[in-house]
């Protein structure tokens, strides 16, 4: 792979896109209701649709996603996130596809980005109204809501970190994104933490290839069997 | 039904979400609607406007049913039926239901080591489609007046089945090509019969799901035969997930029609079209060709042309097994019913949220 795909901004946002895809292919079989089931994998079908596009104008989709070391992808650590409970995943989207959509909405330019963001509406929607219920909810629902909001809110910073090549007004980006989910939050009864929106040890580290440590484990699983049989074709 | 109601998810959104479109799960809702109104309870066929004198009595209601069935007229969800056809009939819905959803098990095993972006996107959709195959069936055993929340518990407490094959591991990524290629061209030789089911409902979904499943066979298929023609690795690979499942999914027809319990009164009732054991022969005399086209062998020794029958001559099954795995010492049978279990009980806090919160909304609503 030539220095210039690892700089190019599509490449992160394919990350970003397999990366999330595989994490809510995890739920497959464990979803708490038959329609979350349907629901999630339809989602993480749309984001693997977005990341073989953005990979396919890079290279080869395969050898993008299946012979890269952890340290050189490029995807956001919010997306790595294990899992955890139904209102971590959901929070999780609520973050992340809020994000998606404003972003997407501003890359005119990019083909895959105008098609994208009608799926992503939906995306969007689908985690504000499961915030919502969460949130307001129950005792337990809103203890877990909140303390996926507390658990993720460290590493939102990361998502308005620039770019480089993206025609995208960044500041913008975040007070659009922030106004949108702390509105959502307070709808659910949830509080928006104090907290930095950073994690202190390595702030917007996962553009830059550095990673959390859940994120190895995944990867190895994702990539071992391709890597196996060394030039085969599936 | 589930308390849950997620709204417009993107289940119903543009892209593969089967809520889209006119479809055989729309008919099903429909009729779910009607069922709730069983004042409206009328023999089936019409005849009860043909009828002279006033409320037809029980008789009627029973020849009207009978000779609904014999002219291969649908049964609809507010017409009378017996009390046996209707149980018949939950029975054989709810195992299939439950069977779309504990065989989502075995394949999501490899959604997350799937060796291409393509076969990752190939699977997920299959998953997803038996997810959106579980939905449709539980809202046609409703339409018969059997909630979802009862089957399930049901399902989880042992006292309904789900197809035996499941109970199989998947141990190499050829095994999803197999349960493709066989597991799935059983189910649809199983069930395109049962698009001509007498009980409408059913027969409308089996439609959709018959279409569903055809796709994910050639895709299963296609994927075999990619491997048989790959690397020798690959070859024994796609060998080794056929010798395992060749036999398990002739198991999938149930037992010989002489030792099969229930199935001469699903033929009287059109239920069932064809008993197991044509069924059976059926589907051998598809997969001999097939098997020689994708350069892997059917490992049954006894395999042979029977030119006076028409029809490929196989082995003995090993009745014993299909016994023993029915009977719960199948290899994963623990395993499919305990994370069935786990993710619908670690999934009742949610379930409890989307109801509290609707309720919130319904009182805020009316105040």
């Amino acid at each position: 792979m030539t220095s210039t795909v690892a700089d190019r901004p599509e490449l992160a946002l394919a990350d970003d896109a397999l990366i999330l895809s595989h994490r809510l292919g995890q739920w497959a079989g464990h979803a708490p209701v038959l329609e979350e089931e349907v629901a999630l994998a339809n989602i993480a079908l749309d984001l693997l649709g977005q990341a073989r596009a953005l990979y396919s104008e890079l290279g080869d989709e395969d050898e993008l996603a299946y012979l890269r070391e952890e340290r050189a992808f490029r995807n956001c650590q919010l997306v790595e996130q294990p899992n955890g409970d139904f209102a971590v995943t959901l929070v999780r989207q609520l973050f992340f596809s809020s994000w998606q959509e404003l972003l997407y909405g501003q890359l005119t330019s990019m083909p895959l980005a105008v098609k994208a963001v009608k799926e992503v509406v939906y995306h969007r929607d689908h985690a504000e109204q499961w915030t919502l219920r969460l949130g307001d909810g129950t005792d337990e629902s809103h203890r877990r809501a909140q303390h996926a909001v507390d658990t993720l809110w460290r590493y939102t910073g990361e998502l308005f970190q620039p770019l480089p090549g993206l025609d995208v007004c960044w500041d913008a980006m975040r007070s659009g994104w922030e106004k949108r989910v702390t509105g959502i939050l307070d709808r659910a009864t949830l509080t928006v933490p104090d907290g930095p929106q950073h994690g202190g040890w390595a702030a917007g580290a996962g553009r830059q290839g550095l990673h959390t440590e859940p994120f190895g484990p995944m990867l190895a699983e994702m990539q071992h069997l391709h890597r196996s049989h060394p030039g085969a074709a599936w | 039904m589930t308390t849950v109601v997620p709204g417009k998810g993107p289940g119903q959104g543009p892209g593969q979400g089967p809520g889209q479109g006119p479809d055989a799960s729309g008919a099903a809702d429909r009729a779910a609607v009607r069922v709730t109104d069983r004042a409206a309870d009328r023999p089936a066929g019409g005849l009860a406007e043909r009828g002279t004198d006033g409320e037809p009595g029980p008789e009627t209601y029973e020849s009207a049913f009978d000779a609904a069935v014999a002219a291969d007229e649908r049964i609809e969800p507010r017409d009378w039926m017996p009390d046996a056809y209707r149980a018949t009939l939950v029975r054989q819905i709810a195992q299939h239901a439950h069977s779309e959803i504990i065989g989502m098990m075995p394949e999501a095993n490899w959604l997350s080591r799937a060796p291409s972006l393509r076969r990752k996107a190939i699977l997920m959709a299959k998953v997803q489609d038996e997810a959106g195959h579980g939905l449709y069936l539980y809202g046609a055993a409703e339409t018969l007046g059997t909630g979802r929340d009862e089957l399930l518990d049901k399902l989880h407490s042992g006292r309904q089945k789900y197809s035996s094959i499941f109970n199989y591991p998947t141990l190499t990524w050829a095994d999803v090509g197999a349960i493709g290629w066989l597991v799935d061209g059983a189910a649809i030789t199983n069930q395109v019969p049962l698009c001509r089911c007498s009980y409408g409902p059913y027969a409308r979904a089996m439609v959709r799901i018959c279409k569903e499943e055809s796709f994910h066979q050639r895709q299963g298929y296609e994927l075999l035969l990619v491997l048989s023609r790959g690397t020798d690795a690959q070859h024994a690979m796609a060998q080794d997930a056929i010798d395992r499942w060749w036999w398990p999914s002739l198991m999938m027809f149930g037992p010989p029609d002489d030792e099969s319990a229930h199935s001469a009164q699903s033929m009287a009732w059109k239920i069932k079209r064809h008993s197991n054991d044509e069924l059976r022969q059926r589907f051998v005399d598809i997969c001999v060709p097939q098997a020689e086209a994708l350069g892997l062998t059917l490992p049954d020794p006894d395999l042979r042309w029977n030119e006076e029958a028409g029809h490929w001559d196989f082995g003995a099954i090993d009745w014993g097994e299909f016994k023993a795995v029915l009977k719960g010492n199948g290899p994963c049978n623990e395993q499919r019913i305990s994370q069935r279990r786990r993710a619908h009980e670690d999934g009742a806090w949610v379930r409890d949220a989307a109801a509290a919160h609707a309720r919130k909304r319904q009182e805020a609503a009316s105040r």
